[in-house]
């Protein structure tokens, strides 16, 4: 699904990335753990098309097909899905009336008609419902005044409106009590198949006790350094970077 | 010949045509004077400083149509909020249109200056309104000097309208550069309460100028909701004077919305005459182009107690210029008064230009004023979220500034007009977004 070669990319002067190569399969989950600054929302925002960054180097391809040259809202009509660490906010635009311009703009541009009103509503109701979101909810501005775990849920209330074919949750977990974290977690189970991945981007291991990982990648100035299973995220938790630091020197 | 010499010598020929035995002649005159003396303003005035008629005064306009020009309805209807029970006032070339229009004199009035100014039973609210509240600066004076046609509003006391009044002016371009000097007065008594929305639509490319001046008197507990919708076509120039004098516990709202036209300047004055008052100034400037829109604010604080509330968001794209200046005067006696200012604009483009100055000349010791200017553009961050949502870079961008100016559309309190202006804003930037944006 997603293949990374060699990727090289800076913001300003700043090389960020500095030679990353990940490969993710349709039906995996891959964590990317790591310290601060090691370059994971920078990652994240590159593969979902932010043009601040420069890339200097190497492939990024989704599906067999390089897109390092599409826009951001190209990539999403091809099943790219990032769920913000801050998502900002829409005074005056519903979530629903927001959701529903990103559906029907999506299927335009895949040469659909729009989504039929009655088959749109069941989705909000069915998504909202596993996702334990309040119908007031979805008339509200969209993330205006939410609180941090309300904009958490509604991103990933957005994901499953959009099925993603790749979603990348760039620290989904912060922000969230434990409760709240437990429903995102166990919407993105169930959101889960074996025809789409996920990216799970985070500096806690308390999240991959729900979503267990296949992959846990630590990304470590530009690259990543170490790959192993779930128990790599256990090992993190308890010992920190540090080890990893001692091993690469 | 200069235009301010065709104006002067046009009026002995006005005259003949008006009854110049009336009282009201003598505050013609009098204006006419006072434009003979001061002039169209230039750019060396400091409230024109960055507005110059310069060009446009160069047409030679035609002052007075005789000619009756007819419209279909089925051309102009989209000028209107049809979806709608209202009143209408509607005037094509200056000339009141009976046809377009949907007037009362049932308990209210809802008709026409010409009207008012001939007949007796007005007689006593021309003299105790008519130019009272009007400034005797260069334009309004112009106004005032062939101030014969306009739309005449008086609510009496406790009357709760439940229809909207709209006033409409078209003109439709029979000749080359036309001009037009509607004169409107609202009289709004005790405990009453209207909404108004008005529009001056040109119906060709051929050059206007609008000199409107419109008066509105707002007596104890009244409310007055004012809608101005400004999206002329792109020869047609607008300057708007409005005057509102509000008395105790009064709460008058105006919101301007300036989509289009090529020069609109607006000059709004509220003076509080009273304590109690609220007054609310709000305006959603959208603009191209070379357009250009100027706001000049003033609100008069005169007595304790009272409440200025002003939220103006403007958008430029190419080449467009715009003008904030809001003035607070609040008076050594209004103690207590709050007055809030905000002031935001986004350049779209590098060549667009915005000249915003709030000016605050507060002489009480005891008052919360505030003000807040900012100059900016869409934020990269939000315009990139909605990308990867899937709404494309135009959509988004149009989604952006729609939220930036939502804090002036969620007070609009006439559902219609708000969901026009919504949809007006979609034209304007190109998007069809599927909901009611």
């Amino acid at each position: 699904m997603l293949k990374i070669e060699n990727l090289q990319a800076r913001i300003d002067d700043k090389s960020i990335l500095k030679g990353l190569n990940l490969e993710v399969k349709a039906g995996e989950v891959h964590a990317i753990m790591g310290p601060n600054g090691a370059g994971k929302s920078t990652l994240a925002n590159i593969i979902a098309g932010k043009e601040d960054y420069e890339v200097t180097n190497g492939t990024i391809e989704l599906n067999g097909e390089d897109i390092n040259e599409l826009s951001p809202e190209e990539r999403a009509h091809n099943g790219v899905f990032l769920s913000f660490q801050y998502p900002i906010e829409i005074p005056g635009v519903s979530v629903t009336n927001f959701i529903k311009t990103a559906i029907n703009e999506t299927r335009k541009a895949r040469g659909l008609e729009d989504m039929p009103a009655k088959d749109m509503l069941k989705m909000i109701r069915e998504k909202s419902e596993l996702l334990e979101i309040d119908r007031k909810f979805l008339s509200r501005s969209l993330n205006e005044g939410f609180s941090g775990g309300e904009k958490k849920r509604n991103e990933i209330f957005q994901m499953a409106m959009l099925e993603p074919k790749l979603a990348i949750l760039d620290e989904t977990d912060s922000g969230l009590d434990i409760d709240a974290l437990r429903i995102v977690a166990n919407g993105v189970n169930k959101l889960k198949s074996k025809d789409n991945a996920v990216i799970v981007i985070t500096h806690y291991q308390r999240l991959l006790e729900y979503i267990i990982p296949d992959f846990v990648h630590v990304l470590y100035d530009g690259k990543i350094v170490k790959t192993g299973d779930a128990s790599l995220a256990l090992e993190l938790e308890e010992k920190g970077y540090d080890w990893i630091k001692k091993e690469l020197v | 010949m200069e235009l301010k010499e065709k104006i002067l010598s046009s009026y002995v020929a006005f005259e003949n045509g008006i009854n110049i035995n009336s009282d009201i002649h003598e505050i013609r005159t009098e204006a006419l004077e006072n434009f003979e003396k001061l002039g169209f303003p230039t750019k060396k005035l400091e409230a024109w400083k960055y507005t110059s008629l310069n060009t446009i005064l160069k047409n030679d306009y035609s002052l007075f149509l005789n000619k009756d020009a007819s419209v279909d309805l089925a051309d102009v209807k989209k000028y209107f909020i049809h979806d709608i029970d209202s009143y209408k006032i509607v005037f094509i070339d200056g000339k009141y249109s009976s046809f377009l229009s949907a007037t009362t004199h049932d308990a209210i009035d809802v008709c026409l200056m010409s009207v008012a100014f001939t007949k007796p039973k007005y007689k006593v609210v021309i003299e105790n309104y008519f130019n009272k509240v009007a400034k005797q600066d260069n334009l309004t004076s112009l106004n005032t000097a062939f101030a014969t046609e306009g739309a005449y509003i008086h609510i009496p006391r406790n009357v709760e309208l439940e229809k909207p009044i709209q006033i409409i002016n078209f003109t439709t371009g029979s000749e080359a550069a036309t001009m037009v000097q509607p004169r409107n007065l609202i009289v709004v008594e005790e405990n009453a309460h209207v909404q108004i929305i008005e529009r001056h639509q040109s119906l060709t490319s051929n050059a206007v100028l609008s000199n409107v001046v419109t008066e509105v008197f707002a007596d104890r507990y009244a409310t007055v909701d004012y809608y101005k919708i400004q999206n002329d076509e792109e020869n047609a120039c607008l300057v708007d004077n409005t005057f509102i004098d509000q008395k105790s516990n009064s709460v008058v709202s105006m919101h301007t919305f300036s989509f289009g036209g090529n020069i609109t300047r607006n000059n709004l004055n509220f003076y509080q005459n009273g304590e109690h008052i609220d007054s609310i100034l709000k305006g959603i400037t959208i603009i191209e182009g070379k357009q250009h829109v100027d706001h000049h604010t003033l609100v008069h604080h005169i007595e304790p107690n009272c409440e200025s509330h002003q939220d103006y968001k403007g958008i430029f794209d190419e080449r467009s210029t715009g003008v904030f200046n809001g003035k607070i005067i609040v008076n050594k006696e209004a103690q207590k008064t709050n007055a809030y200012q905000q002031n935001n604009n986004v350049l779209i483009s590098d060549k667009a230009t915005i000249n915003a100055k709030p000016q605050l000349e507060i002489f009480a010791n005891d008052v919360k004023c505030s003000h807040g200017c900012t100059i900016g553009q869409l934020d990269s961050d939000a315009l990139f979220y909605m990308q990867q949502r899937g709404i494309p870079m135009k959509e988004g961008k149009a989604l952006l500034m729609y939220a930036f100016a939502n804090t002036v559309l969620e007070s609009v309190k006439i559902p219609e007009v708000k969901s026009r202006i919504t949809k007006l804003i979609a034209n304007k930037l190109g998007v069809n977004i599927g909901f009611d944006l």
